[in-house]
């Protein structure tokens, strides 16, 4: 992507002002055509890769500006077009210069260099680090091996020294040596501490450990389809609730149907956004997830039509709150105003999404104890946070004083 | 094409010589398995290689291996919509009226669905008539999820598709037409314009068809005195708002009398209100009847007469009325009782009503020239109602015809003769001989097995489908679902088998729009589910001679013990009797559930040798009755029923069903067989057999003892003219020597929080508007997926219903009378013995039902007493419990006062032993998502539904007002479904809600006062509007 950026960096700044302007073509072509056509696939329009060398440069230009009138006038290459596609005219264009249409034309044909040395270079660059890593680990634990040898040789020397020399000081050890194990048995009240020591944090570790059975923060599995929030809310800065529509009004934030996602995807078949090559998430990887949704929505992409032939996604649910919690989305996000980002965490970097929160009560309760309750501008509680806001002697209201922390809020 | 081809698993197998191969042809496995070590005798069992050790440490392995593998999390899938539906939002409840019309049913209601599939359903207040929903209504929305149902058409037992059926038919019905053979159409009651027209122009297409329409439980007499009176076959519909007297001769009009819904107008005159002066007025209701019914139960004055007493009576109060000499005979002091009823009709004049369940066209005849007689503008017999139209004569017509092959073709819907039938034999013998039967059924009933072709029907939740029920009152049935199985509407067979192209929801329509809504709109009425039509119907009488239909009652005579044949609130006519929430639901008078049985009179029963008893574990037993009527002979368990006339007895019908029904709930005997020429009035033999029958009772047949802390009745005279504190005593306790109300709190040990805040919700229950119908049992059940237990469990008193109706007898005639016996007991000896007497109930007995559930109290003894602090109270006033912390030590249920907290014995669902709905997928369907599905070990209990007052909050919340007035009136389950007002739910904190008002009044009290506990359910004193002080 950089060296693409670059590339038109130095297209802009050194090529002279006749020569057309890619950059500008981009930005053109997206603000103009780009609802209608596509570089590669048809759309509603043909796909403009190749029309230069199609059609003459004139003919396009009293094309793009006027199709209408050439069609009127009958000429043939516009006839031709307009009954290939449905007897849908092209809109008019009288705004663009020859100038900006030759830009567009240029980007049209400009085909940017594959980055694949690159792609080469970065995972043997990669590789041979992780190696190097490997052989100096090998080389410090052949080191502690030949130290830990070393020393076991010295020893067995020395006691040899000792013995050979008639020193016998084994007598003075074993006095010295035994009385601290055999001191610390025969000292009970120690033995007692000590166990009880060793019970307490047994057990505190062990429900720590218990406490972490059923929580799942972090779970990340694999879809069906690898749909990238990254993409949708990070990159192209899509609101959360244009999909998840139900969390204004009901407990569900609702997976949005897959009508929904067609509502835009009808007009984008392909990716084009930044790659990662590293984890292999190229444009193709992408393309192909939007085909499979295709594939369970029923949508033949030449015809443009709906085949009716469906299969719903069996999607695998992240967040899953136990049956005897009660969660109402409505609540938090349509009265509170909580931000979804507050229990979801940054969704919108998230290319694969996972479980932010841990989802315990501990962090529910918490949450109620810190947050205050937004009471502006709703009548329902103008009177309720009136004389409880008085009762405790504050200013505003936390969600445990309005009664957020009452079993029965959540439990039934 | 015959597939000849040889697949083999390896090479081995090829070659036949080999022995492994021939020994795997014969075994499953090479090596013998050691299966005489675990299947012979101890001894070598005891030689076996496989020691008790080795089995500890296979135990021991596999419990930590299954431990380890359960540690991983299940995968839970999400599948969204592939295209959403506008209307569908995951979360929030749709809902859709329509109306329920099975034949003996008949409602206009809402349907509540969840992300399309329906949980509950409520009733539709905005339809002016039939807008309540009984218990078997409420319950018919599991009837949908039954895993017993057709998945599909049937040929003779074979699955078939409709093609080849509605093919098959077409063709019989064109030969039957060439060869003009008679073919019937056997059908219940459709009150539906559309289905009749549709059965018109069949008539036209076949003229060979004659249609015979079938009630298993007949009101045919009614409909023949109607039609003698008035020349019009329908009935008469009721309002017993405008009542101040109502006298009724053996009908159960606050059960299943002419289809029910009478208790709404009922309870209107039965609450003492004041009408300005100081007189507070009610209605006087009398009751003269045989078995007790929930309608005597409400009564003020109850009278027990036999069968043939009643006809007498009858014809003795047509007499004092119409000052014709009417001969009878009646013991002396119940003759003066009629007398006196007779005055009291005379004196009310138009505000009198009579009305009767005696099987006899005489007997209907003399209620409608007594009404006609007084004016009565209860008895509105311009406005008809069409929701029984069964014809005996013509039943029995047809069942001769099918015997003699003059009908040779026959298509049944909605009816099961072969259960229902008393001469079923008969009609299935009858069945055989003919040419073609078809039979739409929802389930491989009795005449669905016996039938040739079974067309499997759809549950009225998946049908389209109109309704008159009162005259010019309609209703429409919509689908809430689309069609769980492969199933067809019997309507649009007909229009199929006529040929006709179009679908019965186009021909609803149609008709809908050219016959009935002229310029109203069908979009508007849908969304409603009723129109009324400004058509008006004028009945005249056209008949006189009424004196004879007197002399002809008063002369019947009594032969030996006498039957009455009724049906239970539970299970009705039986055709939900698969549905394990009716069987579960307790009766309303006996309090036994998952049983019928013989109701005897204590004198009868000590006579023939009839006993009850209870067993060790405090469950009821009874004894067999052998009873012989018109040849056929059942052997019956009994009940001593306290109220039962001597000499007559009572046997619920729709029990003892078996096809189409799971093995759980095939209980009971079926009384149909009893039911000759479909008369409830049976003459019997008895004899009682000495073999052992268990029932399953929730509640013995004591009485109070005059614990007025628990029901407190009055008369209404006394309530009219007395202080409150007189008839509303608030006990009192002694405070440094002076008398101190509990309720104050200088004698409470708690300190009193402040309540003023926010919610507080209370719920509302009047004594006086209970008929003890028990819809909001079950609609309690449906809304908090409360779980069904089984008969064994409920026999242990481990049934789970949050919610009960106790029913109360008194020990002398009335409550007070107990109040003042127990009063005047002095000393230790003296109390042993009255109180003694007094656990007996009276022979005729006054009755109060009382709907207990969780009393939320403020002052909770269960909280105190939780280890694990799982349940506690909440600032709106509702003591919660919080499943998931609760570790089960039941100290909670053992500290409540009122004995309303449920523990899970057992888990209820995914258990083959507790093989209910929870067991199944489709059973499961039902549940409330909003409400969790308790486990095993849990106590559970009633949470005033407080996942809809959350739900009424956060409406409220989401559009930023307060929440507006009445919001939460309907948000209780129970209070939702009270079609009698009885039961009302609100914030006490607003002072205009309802709550809030009816909390003033004078009658309130709280269960149990003396305990201190404030509960947040609070109830009216019981007036009885009786003349004794």
């Amino acid at each position: 992507m950089t060296i693409f950026a670059c590339i038109l960096v130095l297209f802009s700044f050194n090529i002279s002002a006749q020569e057309p302007d890619i950059a500008k073509g981009k930005s053109l072509f997206n603000a103009n055509c780009a609802s209608c056509h596509k570089l590669n696939k048809k759309l509603i329009g043909p796909a403009i890769r190749g029309v230069s060398s199609k059609y003459e440069k004139d003919w396009l230009y009293s094309w793009i500006k006027n199709s209408a009138a050439m069609i009127k006038s009958g000429d043939e290459q516009a006839v031709a077009i307009y009954e290939e596609y449905n007897k849908v005219a092209m809109n008019a264009f009288p705004q663009l210069s020859n100038e900006d249409i030759d830009n567009i034309l240029a980007y049209s044909d400009y085909i940017p260099p594959k980055p694949v040395a690159a792609t080469i270079s970065s995972v043997s660059e990669s590789t041979s680090s992780s190696s190097t890593n490997d052989i100096i680990l090998v080389l410090l634990s052949f080191v502690l091996i030949i130290l830990t040898i070393l020393l076991f040789i010295i020893n067995k020397t020395l006691k040899n020294l000792v013995l050979q020399n008639g020193l016998v000081a084994d007598e003075k050890k074993n006095k010295k040596a035994m009385p601290i194990v055999k001191a610390f048995l025969q000292n009970q009240f120690l033995v007692i501490i000590s166990v009880i020591f060793l019970l307490l944090s047994s057990a505190y570790f062990s429900f720590q450990y218990m406490l972490q059975i059923g929580v799942d923060q972090g779970y990340m599995p694999i879809q069906p389809i690898h749909y990238s929030h990254k993409i949708h809310a990070g990159d192209n800065q899509i609101e959360c609730q244009y999909c998840h529509s139900s969390a204004k009004k009901s407990k569900h934030s609702g997976i949005p149907s897959l009508n929904v996602c067609m509502n835009c995807h009808e007009n984008i078949a392909e990716y084009n956004g930044e790659e990662d090559l590293e984890k292999g998430y190229t444009k193709d990887f992408y393309t192909n997830e939007i085909k499979k949704l295709y594939k369970a929505v029923g949508w033949d992409e030449n015809s443009q039509t709906y085949t009716g032939d469906t299969e719903p996604v069996k999607w695998v649910r992240i967040h899953n709150l136990p049956d005897f919690v009660y969660f109402s989305h409505a609540q938090h996000v349509a009265v509170a105003g909580v931000d979804c980002q507050k229990c979801h965490g940054p969704v919108e970097e998230m290319e694969v999404l996972y479980q932010h929160s841990p989802l315990t009560m501990g962090w529910c309760i918490n949450c109620h104890r810190e947050t205050n309750v937004k009471v502006k501008d709703n009548e329902y509680y103008t009177k309720i946070h009136e004389e409880l806001s008085k009762k405790y002697g504050v200013e505003e209201l936390t969600v445990a004083q309005m009664g957020g922390l009452e079993c029965g809020k959540c439990h039934y | 094409m015959e597939n000849h081809k040889k697949y083999w698993k390896s090479e081995i197998e090829l070659s036949s010589k080999n022995e492994m191969v021939e020994d795997l042809k014969n075994k499953e496995f090479i090596n013998k398995l050691p299966s005489d070590i675990f299947l012979s005798n101890k001894e070598n069992l005891k030689s076996t290689n496989t020691n008790r050790r080795d089995f500890l440490k296979y135990l021991g392995f596999s419990t930590a291996a299954a431990t380890l593998a359960s540690c991983e999390g299940p995968v839970n899938r999400s599948i969204p919509y592939v295209v959403q539906p506008d209307r569908i939002v995951p979360g929030i409840a749709n809902f859709y009226a329509t109306s329920i019309a099975d034949g003996f049913d008949f409602a206009n209601v809402l349907v509540k669905t969840r992300e399309g599939r329906p949980i509950k359903i409520e009733n539709n207040t905005k339809a002016k008539v039939k807008s309540s929903a009984n218990a078997r209504v409420h319950a018919s929305v599991l009837s949908m999820y039954d895993s017993q149902r057709l998945k599909g058409p049937m040929h003779e037992g074979k699955e078939i598709n409709w093609n080849e059926l509605n093919k098959n038919i077409i063709d019989e019905l064109e030969l039957m037409k060439t060869n003009d053979s008679p073919v019937a159409i056997l059908t219940q009651t459709f009150a539906s314009p559309s289905t009749l027209k549709i059965i018109n122009e069949f008539k036209r297409k076949y003229p060979n068809v004659r249609h015979v329409v079938y009630d298993a439980i007949s009101e045919s007499k009614a409909l023949d005195a109607f039609e003698i009176a008035y020349g019009t076959r329908a009935l008469p519909s009721y309002d017993f708002s405008k009542a101040d007297v109502i006298v009724s001769v053996g009908a159960d009009f606050l059960g299943d009398w002419q289809g029910g819904g009478h208790d709404t107008g009922y309870a209107k005159g039965r609450v003492p209100l004041n009408d300005g002066s100081n007189k507070a007025k009610m209605s006087k209701h009398f009751q003269l009847e045989s078995n007790m019914s929930i309608s005597g139960a409400n009564a003020d004055k109850r009278i027990m007469l036999t069968p043939t007493q009643q006809k007498i009576a009858l014809a003795k109060i047509y007499g004092y009325i119409s000052s014709y000499n009417v001969v009878g005979e009646l013991p002396e002091k119940i003759d003066l009782s009629i007398k006196k009823i007779a005055e009291s009709l005379i004196n009310a004049g138009n505000k009198g009503i009579i009305i009767t369940g005696i099987d006899d066209s005489d007997a209907h005849l003399l209620t409608f020239a007594i009404n006609d007689l007084l004016g009565s503008l209860s008895f509105r017999k311009n406005e008809l109602s069409l929701i029984r139209s069964g014809n005996d004569k013509e039943v029995l017509k047809l069942i001769k015809d099918l015997n003699s092959e003059e009908v040779k073709g026959i298509i049944m819907c909605g009816v099961n003769p072969a259960y229902t039938l008393p001469n079923s034999n008969e009609f299935i013998s009858g069945i055989k001989k003919t040419k073609f039967s078809v039979c739409f059924s929802m389930k491989n009933d009795e005449t669905a097995v016996e039938s040739k072709w079974v067309a499997a029907a759809p549950h009225y939740f998946e049908s389209w489908g109109d309704n008159e029920m009162i005259s010019e009152n309609f209703s429409l049935t919509q689908p809430t679902i689309r069609p769980l199985f492969d199933t067809m509407q019997f309507q649009d067979c007909l229009l199929k088998w006529m040929g006709s192209e179009s679908s019965y929801y186009d021909f609803i329509k149609d008709n809908w729009n050219k016959n009935i809504l002229y310029n109203s709109s069908w979009n508007q009425v849908l969304h409603d589910g009723f129109f009324r039509s400004n058509k008006k119907t004028q009945i005249k009488n056209i008949y006189s001679d009424y004196n004879s239909s007197a002399s002809r009652l008063s002369s019947s005579k009594s032969v030996g013990f006498e039957m009455v044949l009724y049906s239970k609130t539970g299970l009705g006519d039986g055709q939900q009797a698969n549905n394990p929430w009716l069987q579960e639901f307790p009766d309303p008078i006996t309090r036994v559930s998952w049983d019928n049985y013989l109701t005897i009179s204590k004198q009868d029963a000590k006579q023939l040798g009839l006993k009850n008893y209870n067993v060790s574990n405090g469950a009821l037993d009874s004894n067999y009755a052998k009873i012989k009527s018109n040849g056929v002979t059942l052997k019956v368990p009994v009940i001593i029923q306290p109220g039962q006339a001597k000499g007559s007895m009572g046997l619920a019908f729709g029990y003892g069903k078996t096809s189409g029904m799971k093995k759980e709930m095939q209980v009971g005997v079926n009384a149909f067989k009893l039911y000759t020429n479909f008369n409830s009035f049976q003459n019997i033999q008895i004899e009682s057999i000495d073999d052992n029958h268990e029932f399953a009772c929730v509640q013995l047949h004591n009485t109070l003892m005059g614990r007025g802390d628990i029901i407190k009745e009055t008369s209404l005279e006394v309530f009219n003219t007395k202080k409150s504190s007189e008839w509303n005593y608030m006990p009192k306790v002694s405070l440094n020597h002076i008398e101190t109300p509990v309720t104050s709190p200088d004698v409470d040990i708690w300190d009193e929080f402040d309540r003023s805040i926010g919610h507080h919700f209370n719920l509302s229950i009047d004594l006086n508007a209970c008929t003890g119908c028990g819809a909001c049992v079950i609609a309690c059940h449906a809304e908090n997926n409360v779980p069904v237990v089984g008969k064994q469990e409920v026999r242990k008193s481990r049934d789970m219903h949050w919610l009960r109706i106790d029913r109360y007898y008194s020990s002398k005639d009335s409550f007070k009378e107990d109040n003042d016996k127990k009063d005047a007991i002095s000393g230790i000896n003296d109390s042993l013995s009255v109180f003694g007497e007094m656990e007996e109930p009276s022979a005729n007995p006054q009755v109060v039902f009382q709907p207990v559930m969780c009393q939320h109290c403020n002052h909770a003894p269960c909280e105190t007493v939780c280890p694990v602090a799982a349940t506690s109270h909440g600032r709106q006033g509702q003591n919660h419990m919080a499943y998931n912390r609760c570790i089960g030590t039941r100290y909670c249920a053992n500290n409540c006062p009122y004995k309303v907290r449920r523990f899970n014995w057992f888990l209820y669902n995914n258990n083959d032993e507790f093989d209910f709905n929870m067991n199944d997928d489709l059973g499961k369907m039902v549940l409330n998502p909003d409400v969790v599905v308790r486990s095993r070990g849990v106590m559970e209990k009633c949470s005033f539904c407080i996942q809809s007052t959350q739900a009424v909050i956060l409406k409220a919340k989401r559009e930023g007002r307060t929440v507006k007035k009445g919001e939460f009136n309907d948000t209780c389950a129970c209070s939702a479904a009270c079609s009698t007002g009885a039961m009302k739910f609100g914030d006490i904190n607003d002072k205009e809600s309802q709550v809030s008002v009816l909390k003033e009044s004078e009658r309130v009290y709280h269960l149990l006062e003396s305990v201190g506990t404030k509960p947040n359910v609070f109830y009216h004193v019981k007036v009885r509007n009786t003349n004794e002080t």
